[in-house]
């Protein structure tokens, strides 16, 4: 072994390639992610669900003040599972390249656009010198005239792709295998928030209550909808459900 | 403006839109060249016009062009109407202490969508910073402005059929700039349908 602790050579500097051809310090940062609480996604046919376990280290915590969905813009959400500070800065990040791109062209970027800007931003942290790689994965989720709802994931490689549903965090695996089981191409949302639900509650530790669940959700909205009033905005189509709303799907 | 002439007019009619310039380059009142389009293509289904300075005619066209064939690529589809109109928009106030001294005017019928399957055609115009105005009938730019809003609004109706409305756009052209020593020389109509575009170049009074 070659430095201090045993993580032979290649454990510390972020940018050089071990023999095997792997980035250790990637890895290491994959391992953050799956050791963080699991979140899900599921495209449906009129819409996204997306899902995450909100698991407080103590009872005296006030939950309220969690939170692990974000809205980024009007039209796009972000769940994450990993290192809750890193989420933060992305959260920003993304919001501001949301606006960025609001004030060129009128208009909230399409998903697609803002997952690639995204992944920019995590990718640069695996090449640049005096920073680490971010210690989440996110899930995206957005609606947009080009495209329709789209689910995308993102790793702290940068890498990203496009799901039909996908968990990632501790019982990515697990969660995984169960959607592959469930998914089906004309679920509707209902029914998408159900089997994450059904998903979450495999694993989940705990009671599940409204406190310990977030939910986001993407709607298709109609051409009505959409038509433009003067002074008016139009509707958002990504929302965070309220802890009433989703007391209701846990009864249900 | 006054530097080089030359003028732009866009009109809507039923689902088609027409946008014109004339041809003339000048240098002040010395005329310099009778071929200088100002009027160019984004896509197939969408032209804008930029009367003002020539230079800043070249400069900003070049830039757009930059622009919107990097949107081609990373959004993957064309640009519609009216985000290019705010694509110009915020092209020119970059430069808001140091403006291009043109007035683009834009006209364009945007793609059908799931949500929207019979769009309606759109055209809108800007100052020299960027500040966007969507008339639903015609915009008129360049030296002969206030010339061709007269004739436009003397001529113009709604829903003209794409030949009528390609008759009332060269009439509102040709007899505006007939009134305007800066600008003429011929002008060039470009007639956008859902399915194609007409170009045809017009003799005018040539003094």
């Amino acid at each position: 072994m070659s430095g201090p602790g045993s993580g032979g050579a290649y454990s510390f500097s972020l940018t050089t390639f071990s023999p095997s051809g792997k980035l250790v310090q990637i890895e290491h940062a994959l391992a953050a992610v799956a050791g963080g609480t699991t979140s899900l996604g599921i495209k449906a046919t009129n819409g996204i669900v997306l899902a995450t376990e909100k698991k407080a280290p103590s009872l005296l915590l006030d939950t309220t003040a969690l939170e692990k969905v974000a809205p980024i813009c009007p039209n796009i959400g972000f769940v994450y599972s990993g290192m809750g500070p890193d989420f933060r800065i992305l959260v920003a990040k993304a919001r501001k390249i949301a606006q960025a791109y609001w004030k060129v062209y009128g208009e909230y970027p399409p998903t697609k656009v803002l997952v690639q800007e995204v992944a920019g931003v995590v990718q640069k942290a695996t090449q640049s010198g005096g920073v680490r790689p971010y210690g989440i994965s996110l899930l995206i989720a957005g609606w947009d005239s080009h495209r329709g709802q789209s689910l995308w994931q993102i790793d702290p490689s940068g890498s990203y792709w496009a799901w039909k549903a996908s968990a990632i965090g501790k019982n990515m695996v697990n969660g995984k295998t169960f959607l592959e089981k469930r998914y089906n191409d004309d679920l509707s949302l209902e029914d998408a928030i159900h089997t994450a639900l059904l998903t979450l509650k495999e694993g989940f530790e705990g009671q599940m209550t409204e406190q310990t669940i977030e939910l986001g959700v993407v709607t298709v909205p109609t051409a009505e909808q959409m038509q433009e009033k003067p002074g008016e905005r139009l509707p958002p189509t990504f929302r965070k459900l309220t802890e009433s709303e989703v007391r209701d799907y846990l009864s249900l | 403006m006054e530097l080089n002439g030359g003028s732009v007019v866009a009109m809507i009619g039923k689902d088609c839109v027409a946008i014109a310039s004339d041809l003339r380059l000048g240098n002040q009142s010395v005329g310099v060249a009778s071929n200088f389009e100002k009027v160019f293509p984004v896509n197939d289904k969408l032209y804008y016009g930029i009367p003002g300075l020539a230079s800043d005619v070249y400069t900003l066209r070049e830039h757009l062009r930059f622009r919107v064939n990097m949107y081609r690529m990373k959004e993957e589809r064309e640009i519609t109407p009216k985000t290019f109109t705010h694509l110009v928009s915020s092209t020119l106030y970059e430069k808001r202490f140091g403006p291009f001294f043109v007035e683009p005017v834009v006209a364009g019928i945007p793609s059908p969508t799931p949500l929207d399957p019979h769009p309606r055609p759109f055209i809108s115009t800007m100052d020299t910073i960027g500040c966007i105005t969507t008339p639903k009938d015609f915009a008129v730019a360049g030296t002969a402005a206030d010339k061709l809003y007269g004739v436009a609004e003397g001529l113009w109706e709604p829903d003209l059929e794409p030949e009528d409305l390609f008759e009332t756009i060269s009439q509102t052209l040709l007899n505006a700039v007939d009134r305007d020593a800066l600008s003429g020389w011929g002008v060039v109509v470009h007639l956008i349908t859902a399915d194609k575009v007409v170009t045809r170049t017009l003799r005018a009074r040539m003094d």
